[in-house]
């Protein structure tokens, strides 16, 4: 099992809306968080839901350093892929 | 001086400023029996309810997820009061725009849900958000961070009483020297668990009659309805107003002040009187400068009796016009002082004092000249605005009218 860009952005929307803004529909992977206008919460939120759907535990040291999508999902990957 | 330069209303029977005044005007009311869940069981089932509010045809959809009902219904009502008074916040210095509101009830909807999820299925699946979307202080938090302003801000709790607090506050803002203050009051908390808290008090009304539950004065008073909604200010230094071109101004707040009761079972009176006769004097105003009252209008005969006491006391035995149009609305908490000023300056500007709707016969010992029956013509210079929260808060603000 892996984590997708496209399904981060899901999450990311479920937990911090922003469906409606334009800047989510082109390729997200190397914007920033902050550009994308997500703060520390909604990764923080967003690090929950992925520990529920994914069983992955984001520690919080490396969640406060994350700064892209492609960043987070290199993350939840390589522990998805060493739980295997 | 400080003025009110913009308006934003959101009431269960109005959304915006015009539509709030014409059903006020029209005696239209929106006590309904509460739609939010099966209230079947519940001792008292009629609420003044915003139906038609839908906060994601107002607000980014970024701000849905960590924000209650009543922080959208202030955001919204913030934004509304911002337009009217045409602020453009990119051409003023965020350190010189303030909020200051006031709350009652916090985010009891959007705890409710967290709880449920807390105790369902386990703290991880806590919102983060809840952190702050349950907290008195989160409206003036989610209003400043919206519109980008760092100026002093605070948030005011003192029940029913608190909105005209946090307004007198703003104008103290004001004057130490900021010279643009958003403020204000809104409340929501018809959840299950919010309605279960409004019941505690004892005083909700237990009819089904939408016209009969709430009759504030009325020898038939015997409770209360709990709504929802509230009204946002911008309130500024005329002089700043003035630079920056402001377009229209509703009016001066012009005196405020707030007692607090002696204990329960004590023989002082309560500190109504004291509060209205302190904001009149804060004003530089005499009780012949009033020209309307919006009472508290608790419609629990004991503090309709007190609050009766306490105009007469001021004013003389039906010395001065008497209204409120919480039996519209309900009682809106923290929202109720804010609607109050905003319907104050609107008698102000139309000349016209609307009817307490629905109470038609007062107990003989209220010597009070309440307005029934039909808007009455009057020209309103001056208004004086009380609201008393439980526990022991009164509150007083003197509204005036200001020839341009």
């Amino acid at each position: 099992m892996t984590i997708t860009i496209t399904e981060l952005r899901r999450i990311l929307v479920e937990c911090a809306g922003g469906e409606d803004l334009a800047e989510l529909d082109g390729d997200i992977a190397a914007v920033e968080f902050e550009e994308l206008g997500y703060d520390s919460l909604a990764l923080i939120e967003t690090a929950a839901r992925i520990q529920r759907d994914f069983g992955v535990t984001i520690p919080e040291e490396q969640l406060i350093e994350v700064r892209t999508p492609q960043e987070l999902v290199d993350i939840v990957n390589s522990q998805l892929q060493g739980v295997a | 001086m400080i003025l009110v330069t913009g308006m934003g209303v959101l009431a269960p029977n109005g959304m915006g400023v015009e539509r709030f005044w014409d059903a006020v005007l029209a005696g239209r009311g929106a006590i309904a029996p509460l739609a939010r869940f099966d209230a079947g069981r519940s001792a008292a089932r009629l609420a003044g309810q915003v139906a038609d509010f839908d906060a994601a045809e107002h607000l980014p959809s970024r701000l849905l997820p960590q924000t209650d009902v009543s922080t959208r219904m202030a955001l919204v009502a913030a934004q509304w009061a911002l337009d009217d008074a045409k602020v453009d916040t990119t051409t003023l210095t965020d350190y010189d725009m303030g909020v200051v509101t006031g709350n009652a009830s916090g985010g009891f909807e959007f705890t409710h849900r967290e709880f449920n999820k807390l105790w369902s299925l386990g703290s991880e699946h806590v919102s983060v958000y809840e952190s702050f979307a349950w907290f008195y202080a989160v409206n003036t938090g989610q209003i400043s961070i919206r519109h980008g302003m760092r100026g002093p801000s605070s948030a005011l709790v003192a029940e029913q009483a608190g909105g005209l607090d946090a307004i007198g506050h703003a104008r103290r803002t004001v004057r130490r020297g900021t010279p643009l203050v958003v403020t204000g009051g809104v409340d929501s908390a018809l959840d299950p668990w919010g309605w279960a808290s409004h019941l505690a008090s004892g005083s909700v009304s237990t009819s089904t009659d939408p016209e009969r539950a709430y009759l504030p004065f009325d020898v038939g008073a015997a409770g209360y309805v709990p709504g929802e909604g509230g009204a946002m200010l911008v309130v500024e230094d005329a002089a700043a107003a003035r630079a920056r071109g402001v377009p229209k101004v509703h009016g001066e707040i012009a005196g405020y002040a707030s007692t607090f009761d002696p204990p329960p079972g004590s023989d002082r009176p309560s500190g109504l009187r004291r509060a209205a006769e302190l904001a009149l004097a804060d004003a530089g105003m005499t009780p012949g400068d009033i020209d309307v009252v919006f009472a508290d209008a608790s419609g629990i005969p004991d503090r309709d009796r007190d609050e009766a006491a306490a105009i007469e006391a001021i004013f003389g035995a039906g010395g001065v016009p008497v209204t409120a149009s919480k039996p519209l609305t309900g009682r809106l908490f923290s929202g109720a002082g804010p609607l109050d000023i905003v319907t104050a300056l609107l008698s102000v500007r139309d000349s016209v004092i609307p009817p307490t709707a629905y109470t038609t016969t007062l107990a003989e010992d209220y010597r009070i000249d309440l307005v029934l029956g039909a808007p009455r013509s009057a020209t309103v210079g001056g208004a004086l605005v009380l609201a008393r929260g439980r526990w022991g808060f009164n509150s007083a603000v003197v509204v005036r009218a200001v020839s341009d």
